[in-house]
């Protein structure tokens, strides 16, 4: 059977952790499932965690008043969802919708926020992976922005 | 490895006149065009990623790269974007009329290198069409090549081209298809993103992989990019360049890029002869 740890110490985004964090991560850590069309978190609410998708996809929306909802952006499988737990203000930028059903491992934000308080290598290590999976959305995002694809 | 016009006439400028056979309409702005191409005429025989001349006689001439079945040697398929008053004339074409031919021209994928290899196949947009030879190339020998993975990524579902062959090419054995837009609906319950998201799904060793990539060059810069991080050497990267291709020989020199003449030494180069020119403002 596949325990939390084990999960969470194989997930590339954890690669090279030491096991005596994954345990503290684990201590954050639950199972979590969105069925098809439900939203896993919406704009303007709290950001208090964040999830490794194990199955399933979720789609990053924004509304904009008297317009259908824009999708930006779909995560899936290995995929990590959602860093505003990380920074103040802590709350959701975008609505995340599950397209399908979802399956997940949350992992409590401020549980997380405190264990990085106290231990700042443990912090350092989260704000480096973060940062590389927010530096890899900003590209992927200007890539996006140049609509490589329309008639010139 | 530049292959002249096969044509009867051994006279690479000169086109051979071919009827139309069929035209489908793939999107909104996106046919392809079939031509019969007799025995000894029309080049019908072609590397996958070789292009042809297209001649619409009173309009002009324009390079298209090939995008029909290597094993079909009767026709020769053309997916043309219409976007301007050649393309969109050739397009106009009724059955049975003609279209001038000249080639095929340029060196093909390295699809005899990628034998006993996985392959990467990664199109965005229109680039689909100079990959779907290749594409074709391994699923008729199946035994010949590892796994097959196709990345695509268009604007918009409504932009995707050959749907139904997307969808029969993920069902065939050791293939995997991934798709993406850059623009979905909510009705649109596949990926939404740009190509290179897709490299975290894909399935293959990248120490024995064969990478074809082909789209935008702004889109294959950071493919090659990408392939590289993921694992793919330089030298087994492909990218297919455009130019502006008049002569299709490399004698007018107008698709001149860098020490290259994209239509003869091309348009198929490897990254690593690329890479420094691809970094190049303006070039």
């Amino acid at each position: 059977m596949e325990t939390l740890e084990r999960i969470i110490a194989e997930h590339p985004f954890f690669a090279g952790l030491e096991s005596y964090y994954t345990n503290l991560l684990t201590g954050c850590a639950s199972n979590a499932r969105f069925d098809a069309g439900t939203y896993v978190f919406k704009e303007g609410e709290e950001a208090n965690e964040f999830y490794l998708i194990r199955s399933g996809h979720v789609a990053l929306e924004i509304f904009a008043p008297q317009r259908k909802p824009v999708m930006l952006a779909t995560l899936g499988e290995g995929e990590i969802l959602g860093w505003s737990w990380l920074l103040p203000p802590y709350q959701w930028r975008f609505h995340a919708r599950a397209v399908e059903p979802v399956r997940a491992i949350a992992l409590d934000g401020k549980c997380l926020r405190t264990k990085c308080e106290q231990n700042h290598d443990l912090g350092y290590e989260m704000l480096k992976r973060f940062a590389q999976i927010m530096e890899q959305r900003l590209e992927a995002t200007r890539l996006q922005l140049l609509d490589v694809y329309a008639v010139r | 490895m530049m292959m002249m016009a096969t044509a009867a006439t051994n006279d690479p400028m000169l086109p051979q006149p071919c009827s139309v056979r069929q035209v489908v309409q793939e999107t909104s702005d996106t046919f392809t065009l079939t031509l019969e191409a007799p025995s000894g005429g029309c080049g019908n025989q072609f590397q996958p990623g070789q292009f042809s001349m297209l001649w619409v006689f009173g309009v002009g001439e324009l390079p298209i790269s090939i995008s029909g079945d290597p094993a079909e040697r009767d026709r020769l398929a053309y997916t043309v974007r219409s976007v301007g008053q050649a393309t969109q004339t050739l397009v106009g074409r009724e059955v049975g009329e003609a279209v001038g031919v000249r080639g095929p021209f340029g060196t093909g994928w390295p699809v005899e290198q990628a034998q006993g290899r996985d392959v990467l196949v990664i199109a965005g947009g229109i680039g689909l069409a100079p990959l779907r030879p290749v594409i074709y190339e391994v699923l008729h020998n199946r035994e010949k090549y590892g796994r097959l993975v196709i990345l695509y990524g268009a604007r918009s579902p409504r932009d995707l081209l050959y749907r139904k062959e997307l969808t029969a090419w993920a069902r065939q054995h050791e293939t995997q298809v991934l798709v993406t837009v850059d623009y979905g609906g909510l009705s649109w319950r596949g990926n939404v993103g740009v190509v290179t998201t897709l490299f975290k799904h894909v399935r293959l060793q990248p120490a024995r992989s064969l990478a074809f990539a082909c789209g935008p060059e702004i889109m294959m810069r950071f493919v090659a990019r990408d392939l590289e991080t993921y694992g793919i050497a330089r030298e087994r990267i492909y990218l297919s360049m455009e130019r502006n291709m008049k002569c299709a020989v490399g004698f007018c020199g107008h698709c001149q890029y860098g020490p290259h003449f994209i239509c003869k030494d091309g348009p198929i180069f490897s990254y690593d002869r690329l890479r420094p020119l691809l970094e190049k403002y303006e070039l």
